[in-house]
């Protein structure tokens, strides 16, 4: 079995929809590696090989360009893990399911709801979280814009929107407004910031391509 | 009004001020409850009743003790619980995951007593009993009656009457409630998500028999209370409980189905309203029977008949029970129900004396009504009020295009009970610090620019510390309070701090202090242009100057209008409704932050948006439990439903602060089921407007 072409190539605007079938496609493969593929990485064989569960084992993950080697239980998500094992709280646990975004980390570049995948998945990937964006204390430009708009207000929800814009700036470099919006739709904010939100996505895009 | 203070110069206040803590939100480095950890800290969950009413025969916690994992047991010691998600009992464990496993050893007897989860249910003879003084609570307060109703119908030129249904809203606050205790002897500090450090720390003094100063609560950033999250509740005892009897902190977050469940909602209210108007539009009489429940918690208000002045009306209002979780204060309280009930109505009784919604609006008073008629006008204006349709319906197409509007009122005049410390240092830097909280409305930010703008600094001179009962107190965030009580409290604090200052150094410039002011980081003497330097004057200090005050008077008001308009769009194929603009027009005074009060405004808006077309608590009439307690089901308004949002704001300085963040979203659900009607011409008068609602009044007609 293949994993599904990402149809995040060919469209401009990732809905909530592809959103989840991504993560489907993403967890079908995975599935499908302790079958048929043979694991290539070390950390991978120790993840997937006969060792696996029910107890604790030592996997390394790479987050913001670090890797991290904790020792993570089969059942535990990816968020679980950067929140409670690394400090990594950036990433927010808001519906715990799925359905809200407040978790949404990149992993090589795509955008992913990180309490819907297991830590053991992750193994081997890039993962990006809102506190991989700002290079040596020079913020992105996702984050400039978002100050700039005042795009939060309890933000709780703020780093899994700034993560979704930047993916999207990433696959997109020239987003309209309702490209701005299918981006972001799988984020909920409970404050009422979209106006704001929607303004900054846009903003960003000009301040990367050398405008404002 | 009373006698207002000249402000002076406003170089910072009224202006877009970025939030001060914008780069540690977009950045993650913000700490919010939910995100510490600290070494040896164990986690806490709650048992909860799965049965909506029972008695609690036996609580055992010997099993779940037992475990090597659980390091704490904490029994609420219920004798009866009344809803399904009520608190059981507690326990403290090493990872989420253990605790999670030995909340399953918890063994718990029940005697299951016969429930309601409906309104009508709980009404009928021979209800289930789910409050021991009845059912059903008629508050005096809250039955209004004026001149004389019959008189009034009679006068009448047109009359209608109709029932409006509004659900039960839950708060949905991103972070959830919940706490992180840590004691130190007989000291406790608590990491709370708050709308209230002072309220926390009080109520838990109190529980633990402590002296206030004994208890240290926290709260740095917060994810969103709306009015949810005021006292320490059911979760921070426990964890504070918990953590006293295994000696380490225990963090006690709740989950997504317990916030829906447990710590709060938006009372429901069945409205039946009866209004009638001469053929000038001039309303004549007023009545309304009003129901709701707040589950096992009370109603409050829903204040009928609402903003409009009525010379005959009487207005009922039954506070039924059921078994649910107990309502809270959120965003309004009481006021959403009312303007949803009250807009409708005028719209409807505009359309059967055949004139104008908003003419009709105009023929009668209001309250604000001078300010109102401003923003009318200025509202009317920028959504196109003459494109709305002129015969409700009569667009063609199946995609129809409506506009329609509604009216809110709100106080917002706060309270003496922030006070705010001013404290200038010798090197000419400035703190400013109040245990008030920022809940996302930026009042960290707006408390520095109050302080610099009063002594003549730049933002970046003035350092505010707020979120720490270790602070002079502040109020709790509830009734859009925060603003006019902190800020005018800042100005007065900054003004006598100044004065300390200006009377050491007049002296210095060879004149009386009252001949000085501060400008752009200069003490100035008026008139002649003489000056000296804000550090050169503060490096005269011996010691730091530092002032505490609560407010003066002169710096507030209160009485809030708005006026709100919405343009939707209909399909009535699918019953799909597409806001496409909303106007907000509202007024709060003296506009602090225009930026951050925007920002306000359109939170209201999306507020009021997510009420009117998607929320609604759902509990299963068979078992007694919530069926939607998550975000899937439980809808909140998405990027994909968002209109263009256009917040205007009166700035009116001559009337001082007032509250905003409420008044806000009151008039938008009004409005848009107003424009929904201007659009398809039947009423959906069962709320939320859901697709299968606006169907079913479209088959109906």
């Amino acid at each position: 079995m293949k994993q599904e072409p990402n149809p995040l190539e060919k469209e401009s605007g990732i809905s909530r929809r592809t959103f989840l079938q991504g993560i489907g496609a993403g967890a079908a493969a995975t599935g499908l590696l302790t079958v048929a593929a043979p694991p290539q990485t070390a950390d991978a064989k120790e993840a997937y090989g006969t060792s696996v569960g029910p107890n604790a084992t030592q996997v390394t993950l790479k987050i913001n360009g670090t890797e991290h080697r904790t020792a993570v239980e089969p059942r535990h998500t990816l968020l679980d893990v950067m929140r409670q094992k690394l400090d990594i709280t950036g990433p927010k646990p808001i519906c715990e399911r799925g359905s809200c975004g407040g978790c949404t980390v990149m992993l090589d570049k795509q955008p992913i709801y990180s309490c819907m995948m297991l830590a053991i998945d992750a193994v081997g990937k890039e993962i990006t979280t809102v506190e991989g964006l700002s290079k040596d204390g020079e913020l992105d430009p996702v984050q400039k814009a978002f100050v700039q708009h005042d795009a939060q207000m309890c933000g709780f929800c703020t780093p899994g929107f700034v993560v979704s814009v930047r993916a999207l700036l990433d696959r997109n470099p020239n987003p309209t407004l309702n490209d701005v919006k299918k981006a972001v739709s799988g984020n909920t904010c409970r404050c009422g910031t979209y106006p704001r939100i929607f303004e900054a996505a846009l903003t960003a895009a000009k301040l990367q391509r050398g405008g404002v | 009004m009373a006698d207002m203070k000249p402000w002076g110069e406003r170089y910072l206040t009224g202006t877009d001020v970025q939030r001060l803590d914008g780069e540690d939100k977009v950045t993650g480095r913000a700490k919010y409850t939910y995100d510490l950890n600290f070494p040896g800290m164990l986690y806490g969950k709650i048992l909860r009743s799965q049965h909506p009413h029972a008695k609690v025969i036996k609580v055992d916690l010997t099993r779940a003790a037992a475990h090597p994992g659980v390091k704490a047991v904490f029994d609420f010691e219920k004798q009866t619980v009344r809803y399904a998600g009520e608190e059981v009992a507690a326990i403290a464990a090493v990872s989420p995951e253990v605790a999670d496993e030995a909340l399953k050893l918890i063994d718990v007897t029940y005697e299951k007593l016969p429930f309601s989860v409906r309104e009508e249910t709980s009404m009928a003879e021979g209800a289930a009993q789910i409050h021991p003084n009845g059912n059903v609570a008629m508050d005096e307060r809250r039955q209004s009656e004026k001149g004389d109703t019959v008189a009034g119908f009679a006068e009448a030129d047109a009359v209608i009457e109709k029932t409006y249904r509004v659900p039960v809203q839950t708060h949905t606050s991103l972070e959830t409630h919940g706490a992180v205790a840590q004691w130190d002897g007989d000291k406790l500090t608590v990491w709370s998500s708050t709308q209230g450090v002072v309220g926390v720390r009080d109520d838990l003094a109190k529980y633990f028999d402590l002296p206030p100063e004994n208890v240290r609560v926290l709260c740095e950033h917060m994810g969103g209370g709306f009015g949810s999250k005021f006292g320490p509740g059911a979760e921070g005892v426990a964890a504070s409980v918990l953590a006293r009897s295994a000696g380490v902190p225990v963090k006690l977050m709740l989950n997504r189905k317990e916030e829906h469940l447990a710590v709060g909602n938006r009372p429901s209210a069945i409205m039946t309203i009866k209004m009638g108007a001469k053929k000038d539009g001039k309303i004549t009489a007023f009545e309304s029977q009003t129901y709701g429940t707040g589950g096992v918690g009370g109603i409050g208000n829903i204040p009928l008949p609402y903003v409009f002045d009525i010379a005959n009306y009487k207005s009922e209002l039954k506070d039924v029970h059921i078994n649910a979780g107990g309502s809270r204060a959120m965003r309004a309280p009481g006021h959403p129900q009312a303007e949803i009930g009250m807009d409708c109505a005028m719209d409807a009784l505009a359309d059967a004396v055949g004139m104008d919604p908003l003419a009709f609006r105009k023929a009668n008073g209001s309250r604000a009504n001078e300010i109102r008629l401003k923003q009318y006008d200025i509202g009317a204006k920028e959504i196109g009020w003459e494109r709305r349709n002129k015969v409700a319906g009569s667009a063609k197409g199946p995609v129809k295009r409506g506009i329609g509007m509604g009216c809110g009122m709100w106080g917002g005049g706060g309270n003496k009970r922030s006070y705010v410390e001013v404290q200038i240092h010798s090197d000419g830097t400035v703190d400013a610090k109040c245990a008030i909280q920022d809940i996302g409305t930026g009042s960290r930010t707006i408390l520095a620019m109050t302080v610099a703008e009063e002594l003549g600094l730049t933002l970046d001179q003035v350092t505010p510390h707020v979120g720490d009962t270790n602070f002079p107190p502040g109020t709790g965030s509830g009734g859009s309070s925060t603003t006019p009580s902190m800020v005018p409290a800042a100005k007065t604090a900054a003004r006598k701090a100044k004065g300390e200052l200006l009377a050491l150094v007049a002296p210095l410039l060879g004149v009386d202090a009252a001949m000085l002011e501060t400008r752009q980081g200069q003490i100035q003497v008026k008139g002649n242009g003489k000056s000296m330097s804000w550090t050169n004057a503060t490096a005269q200090l011996a010691s730091d100057i530092v002032v505490t005050a609560n407010r003066d008077d002169g710096y507030h008001s209160s009485g809030a209008a708005g006026v709100h308009f919405a343009e939707v769009e209909v399909d009535i194929e699918t019953g799909r409704i597409q806001p496409i603009k909303i106007v907000a027009v509202n007024d709060c005074g003296l506009v602090v932050n225009k930026l951050l009060a925007e920002s306000q405004v359109n939170g209201g808006v999306i507020g009021g948006l997510s009420y009117a077309l998607l929320e609604n608590r759902l509990l299963d009439r068979q078992t007694g439990v919530m069926v939607n307690p998550n975000m899937e089901a439980y809808k909140v308004a998405g990027a994909m439903e968002m209109p263009e949002i256009v917040p205007i704001l009166m700035d009116m300085p001559e009337r001082g602060v007032i509250g905003l963040g409420e008044p806000a979203t009151i008039p938008t659900a009004g409005a848009l089921a107003n424009a929904v009607y201007n659009a398809i011409g039947v009423w959906v008068t069962d709320f939320p407007m859901t697709p299968d609602k606006v169907l079913n009044a479209l088959a109906q007609g």
